[in-house]
Parts: structure tokens; C-alpha cells; sequence
């Protein structure tokens, strides 16, 4: 689950990291009250989960009342390469000295956690890896250590940040090292950290991702629920807990395990289809999720025929048909269905799904998956 | 030969007594594999269809000399699960449960790699191993997988998705060839085994004469294992790399694939594997039939 700033701000407050007052606000009137509490000066900036919001004119700042209004104005309902800027955020504003960059986040290759810290902030990172490499400090953390403050100051010092920052940012690494382990984040980053001339240190943005197989164990995240940029097909599919992301094909698809889902679209796009949705709908899928992944893809108006692929191992083949037939009595599909049923149970699932009388036009089973996809496509284009 | 298991491993079920392991564990057995015991704490002396039930793994391999576990076990307690089966000993743990952690699973690799390295973990989020006739372990259909033929060619399959595990399988089996073993590495940030482990085992064993992969895209893995391929793998390989049409940029399913900024994409991988002289498929019976191209050929 992605965070914006202003929830990545709250999160990282819950750790101790330094971060300007302020608050949200979803109207103008709203923004002017967040900005008086603040204090002005104060920076008014767009939440959308997009990079280069400030290049694109939705970070302003504000000098008074008349200004904070006159921002938040522009700034509400703007479009943001694609991303409708439905909330600002207004705090008081910085005087900045100089500008860093800290992030965390798990190396895969080498399995660790991995550190990056540069002097060069307030720009993208992708940028200054590409031109200037060497002014980008990456540090590997196992997780059975953990991080010192001694190897955090250490980074600070081989990033070469001036000697009066460096206490100020030793121990927002160090809390940002524990909001990220602790608050079990994919990426904790702050971009940028900066330097005021009073020789604090703050975090000036939040980029924060959580690992929603985590969830179970923070119930604080509750909070940051309902905001998040999805499109109303993705908010039914999160409400039944499907792995579902929208698309812009024709061929409704629900396969189980993100891997066959992933080659489903590719196969359908091989024979000249277009995938309307990822749907996953894991592992070990019974009838009542199968039933509700028809339920989501039904409500795509753009679907025009669904590939349901299923190769069973922890799924079961008899609980797919369940789902199905389910399904087919709960809502009426405006599309027909292709299968494709394989594996675990597939003979049990086919036998149900015969037994249940369900006319062609409706469903048909396919042999193989690049059958079935023909088929659809069929459909899909007729 | 196969790898990591043949017919005489004994196994264990870490969650025998719950929906999923006792499922598979009974399944396991029907299929041939040595299910030694089953482990739930508090249920000890209990037995599940005969599958007698110990309170701890330690335990377990003291009454029955398992020497590999299978963890059924839930997110919350598979990192623990783990740990336990590798202080007891085990050297082969099996890990399917979906859903933990990327901290847990970084945090349990690297206590493994350092407390307990003779301790081999397959998982998590994976869907087992299976050397057809001799030994499965895990969530594997047995009946999708063509047995090995005394003189071969046989296959040797390894993939980081569950369900395309079991399509390289369908397709192998469709066109008559054997397969060695079959392994599913799963496609979780911090897999115990990867593909290169497999590769190296699979590049040893005389029962295996050429080998199937099947990636996805997101992070590096599939590209690290080309580079393995080039400088040590002489037997002929075909392979597959899932996702070639997913967006840039979102997240496909739990944790395996996501593709940004460029890197991980599918086309990357599949350039890589193709410049280590893999045959690479756009789908994976595409994948199948070079493989029988291969096996025709050997």
C-alpha cells in the first residue's frame, strides 16, 4: 500500500522523525484554516502518488491568507500526469541550507536491507544515480544486526554531510531504519532531508510503501484506508480481497497465481486480444472468491467475454466450478465465460460444471490455455 | 538422481493437523513420498489417517529420522516453523505458505545462512518440489508429471511461479517427456532457493539432460541466472518469462513481479537468457515445444 506524503508524514511521526507542522485538507476553505494553524509562511502541496508534483506546479508556496487561498484554488482538481489532485497537504514552510537524500528498502539480489544516502537531494535519485553515481552512499544491512547509530553516522560522514548536520541526520536515520523494519515498509524515503540553518534536521516529504502481507500485525494502518488512487472496478475488487488491477482490454481475466495471470494476458495478446484486468485470485480460492471475481469483472463495462484460467495445485478444480456456478446464479453475467480447468480436482470441477446444465452461450471449456484464449478472442473481437 | 530429494527423504509436516497440510500431506503420501510425522504443538500423540502427530520437530526426527519438512503452517508462525525444523536439524525445509512478511523472509534467509547453513530452504509462497515417481512435497498435482525414463532425455524444470510450475509440467507431460525433477522456487522477494541453486544442482545431476525455467518479470533474478547459465551450464535449455504485456510500473499479484523503471521488464530477461543461448518461448507451451525440439535432438 503506497501512503501519500501527508500519511507518510504521520507514520514517520509515530517513529519520532522530525516533520513540519500542518495539515490536509480536501477544500479550498479547508486549506486556508490548515494554513493559519500552521503558521506563514506555508507550502501548499498537491497528494497524488506520482513524482514531480513540483515541476508540474503542485507545490506552492504561500507568504499570507490571500496566497494560500489563491494556491489551494489552483492546486485542488489539478491533473497530475494522469492523477486528479483530490487533497493538499499545508504546512509551514522550511528555510532550507541544504538538501539530502535517505531511503531504505529490501535488496532482493543480495537479500539485505539496503541504505541509500546521498547529499545530492531534493532532485530524483534515478537522476543522480545516473550522472553521479559515486555521490549516491549504498549501504547493505543485514537484518539480524540491524543498523548502529555508529555505521548510520559513518554514512553520513562517507556521504561527506557537513559536520553540524551530521547528528541531526544520524538519528532520523537511525528512527527512519526503525519506522521502516518495525513499520514493516517496502520503501521508507525521504526526499529531502533537509538542513535549516538553525542546524536542525528534518524530513521534508514521505515516500512510504507498506507490505500489506503485514497488515495483520498493524492495525494502525486502518487509517490510511480509502484514500488510496484506485479506480472503482480496483475498490470492489479490494473490498473482496482480490488481487486485481484494471486494464483497458476487452477479455475479462481470472486466473489463480499472479504468474499464470501474468501469462493469461500475454497469451490473449498473442492471438490479437486485450486483457480488461490482472485478476489473481490466489491460492487455495474457494467458491465464494471465485463467485466474487466474476461479480468484479462483470461490473467492467468493457468486457466482452471472460477468460477464467485455472491450473489447480493448493486451488481446487471443484471449487472453481462451485464458484462459478455460483456465480451464474447470483448475478447475470453480460458476458460469456471460456475455462480453461487444469490440475487439482479438474475432472471433479468439469463433471460439476456439466452437471449444472449451464448453456454454451454462456460457458465453454477448453482444452489448453492457447485454445481457450482463441476462443475468447473470438468472442472478445466478434 | 533427482535434486534436493529422491525416494528415500522422509518428511515431515509442520501443520498436519490443519486445513492445508493435512490436505497435501495426505496427498504427498497417496503419491508415494515418505510423510514420516507430523508436527503441531499440543497434539502430540494424536495421528492424522495413521501419520503419527509430534508436539515439536525435535521430537519428530528423534522418533522418526526425518531428514526434510514440509511447513503448512500460517504467515504468522511460518518464519518460526522454519527456524524450529532447521534447530532440529532438518536439512530440507519446504515452505508454501503464502503471505509472509518481506521482513520475516529476509530476517528468517539470513538467520538460515548464518545460524543453520546446512539447512536448504524452497520457499516460501512456492509450490514444492516434486521428482515424479519418487517423491513430491508440496502442492503439486503428482498426476501432471511425467515420470523420468531410465535412459532419458529427461528434464529438469525450475520456476518462480506456483501455477506455471505446474503448466511447464502439463506441457512436458503432453509431449511424452520425462522430467527429473521439478522444482518451484516461488516468486516471494527472499526465496530460500533460487534459480541458481537449482541450475547448479541440475547442471550434476546425470539423471537431468536438459532443463526448462520459468521466470516473471521484476527484479533481477532471472537476469543473474543468465549470466550463471553462460559461464556453467552446458545442458540445453528452453525457457519462458511471464508478464511480457503487463503495464509498467503496477504490481502484479502478491510480491513477485513488479517492473520499474525500466529494469525487470519481461523483455529484458528473456534478451538475457537468449544471449546465454537459452530457447526462449513467448508462452509456455511455446516454451514446451522447444523443449521438444531439444529432448529430439539429444
Amino acid at each position: 500500500m503506497d501512503l501519500f506524503e501527508y500519511q507518510g508524514k504521520q507514520y514517520f511521526a509515530r517513529y519520532d522523525i522530525p516533520v513540519s507542522p500542518g495539515g490536509p485538507a480536501d477544500t479550498v476553505d479547508e486549506a486556508v484554516a490548515a494554513a493559519n494553524a500552521a503558521g506563514y509562511p506555508v507550502v501548499v502541496k498537491a497528494q497524488v502518488q506520482v513524482g514531480g508534483r513540483g515541476k508540474a506546479g503542485g507545490i506552492k508556496l504561500a507568504d499570507n491568507e490571500a496566497e494560500a487561498r489563491q494556491h489551494a484554488e489552483a492546486i485542488l482538481g489539478m491533473d497530475i500526469k494522469g492523477h486528479v489532485v483530490k487533497r493538499v497537504w499545508v504546512e509551514n514552510a522550511s528555510d532550507i541550507e541544504e538538501e539530502y537524500y535517505v531511503s531504505f528498502t529490501l535488496d532482493r539480489a543480495e537479500k539485505k536491507h539496503l541504505m541509500m544516502l546521498s547529499r545530492e537531494g531534493g532532485v530524483e535519485i534515478e537522476v543522480v544515480a545516473e550522472e553521479n553515481p559515486d555521490a549516491i552512499i549504498k549501504l547493505h544491512i543485514d537484518p539480524v544486526d540491524g543498523l548502529s547509530a555508529d555505521v548510520a553516522r559513518q554514512a553520513c560522514i562517507d556521504a561527506n554531510l557537513p559536520e553540524r548536520a551530521i547528528d541531526g541526520a544520524t538519528d532520523i536515520i537511525v528512527k527512519l531504519y526503525r519506522c521502516y523494519t518495525e513499520g514493516d515498509c517496502d520503501l521508507a524515503e525521504i526526499n529531502p532531508l533537509i538542513l535549516k540553518p538553525t542546524g536542525e534536521v528534518h524530513a521534508l516529504d514521505a515516500k512510504v510503501t507498506l507490505d500489506g502481507n503485514a497488515e495483520y500485525r498493524h492495525p494502525e494502518w486502518e487509517a490510511f484506508k480509502g484514500l488510496t488512487e484506485m479506480d472503482e472496478r480496483e475498490k470492489m475488487a479490494a473490498e473482496k480481497d482480490l488481487q486485481y488491477i484494471g486494464l483497458d482490454g476487452t477479455v475479462g481475466i481470472i486466473a489463480n497465481g499472479a504468474g499464470l495471470a501474468m501469462s493469461t494476458l500475454d497469451v490473449v495478446n498473442q492471438v490479437g486480444g486485450s486483457a480488461a484486468n490482472f485478476l489473481d485470485i490466489g491460492g487455495g480460492a474457494n467458491a465464494d472468491v471465485m463467485a466474487g471475481a466474476l461479480e468484479v469483472i462483470n461490473f467492467d463495462e468493457n468486457v466482452k467475454s471472460i477468460f477464467i484460467n485455472i491450473f489447480g495445485g493448493i486451488t481446487r478444480g471443484e471449487e472453481v466450478a462451485k464458484g462459478i456456478v455460483e456465480a451464474l446464479n447470483r448475478v447475470e453475467l453480460k458476458a460469456p465465460i471460456v475455462i480453461r480447468l487444469d490440475g487439482t480436482n479438474a475432472e471433479e470441477g468439469r463433471q460439476i460444471l456439466l452437471d449444472a446444465g449451464i448453456p454454451e452461450s454462456k460457458l465453454r471449456s477448453e482444452p489448453t490455455m492457447l485454445a481457450a484464449a482463441k476462443t475468447v478472442v473470438g468472442l472478445a473481437n466478434a | 538422481m533427482a535434486i534436493f530429494v529422491n525416494e528415500n527423504t522422509k518428511v515431515l509436516v509442520q501443520g498436519l493437523t490443519g486445513g492445508q497440510g493435512k490436505y497435501h500431506g495426505r496427498r504427498n503420501r497417496d503419491y508415494g513420498t515418505q510423510i514420516v510425522g507430523g508436527v503441531t504443538p499440543g497434539k502430540g500423540g494424536q495421528d492424522v489417517d495413521g501419520i503419527p502427530i509430534f508436539n515439536s520437530v525435535a521430537e519428530a526426527v528423534e522418533a522418526t529420522g526425518a531428514d526434510a519438512s514440509f511447513a503448512a503452517v500460517p504467515p504468522k508462525f511460518a518464519s518460526d516453523a522454519i527456524i524450529e525444523a532447521a534447530e532440529a536439524g532438518i536439512g530440507f525445509v519446504v515452505c508454501i505458505t503464502e503471505g509472509i512478511p518481506a521482513q520475516d523472509e529476509a530476517l528468517t534467509f539470513n538467520r538460515l545462512v548464518r545460524e543453520f547453513p546446512n539447512t536448504r530452504l524452497l520457499g516460501p509462497n512456492c509450490p514444492g518440489i516434486i521428482s515424479p515417481g519418487k517423491c513430491n512435497i508440496g502442492i503439486t498435482a503428482g498426476e501432471i508429471a511425467q515420470e523420468p525414463t531410465a535412459d532419458g532425455p529427461n528434464v529438469g524444470i525450475v520456476s518462480r511461479s506456483g501455477t506455471l510450475t505446474y503448466q511447464a509440467l502439463y506441457e512436458l507431460k503432453q509431449l511424452g517427456i520425462g522430467v527429473s525433477t521439478c522444482v518451484g522456487i516461488g516468486g516471494d522477494p527472499v526465496p530460500g532457493t533460487n534459480f541458481i541453486d537449482c541450475l547448479a544442482e541440475f547442471q550434476n545431476d546425470p539423471e537431468t539432460h536438459a532443463i526448462m525455467m520459468l521466470g516473471e518479470i521484476g527484479g533481477s533474478a532471472e537476469e543473474e541466472a543468465a549470466e550463471f547459465i553462460q559461464a556453467n551450464v552446458t545442458k540445453p535449455m528452453s525457457a519462458y518469462i511471464a508478464g511480457v504485456t503487463a503495464p509498467a510500473g503496477k504490481k502484479m499479484g502478491h510480491a513477485g513481479a513488479i517492473v520499474s523503471g525500466g529494469k525487470g521488464t519481461a523483455q529484458g530477461k528473456m534478451d538475457a537468457l537468449a544471449a546465454a543461448g537459452v530457447k526462449v518461448g513467448l508462452n509456455p507451451t511455446e516454451a514446451g515445444e522447444l523443449m521438444g525440439e531439444i529432448v529430439k535432438s539429444l
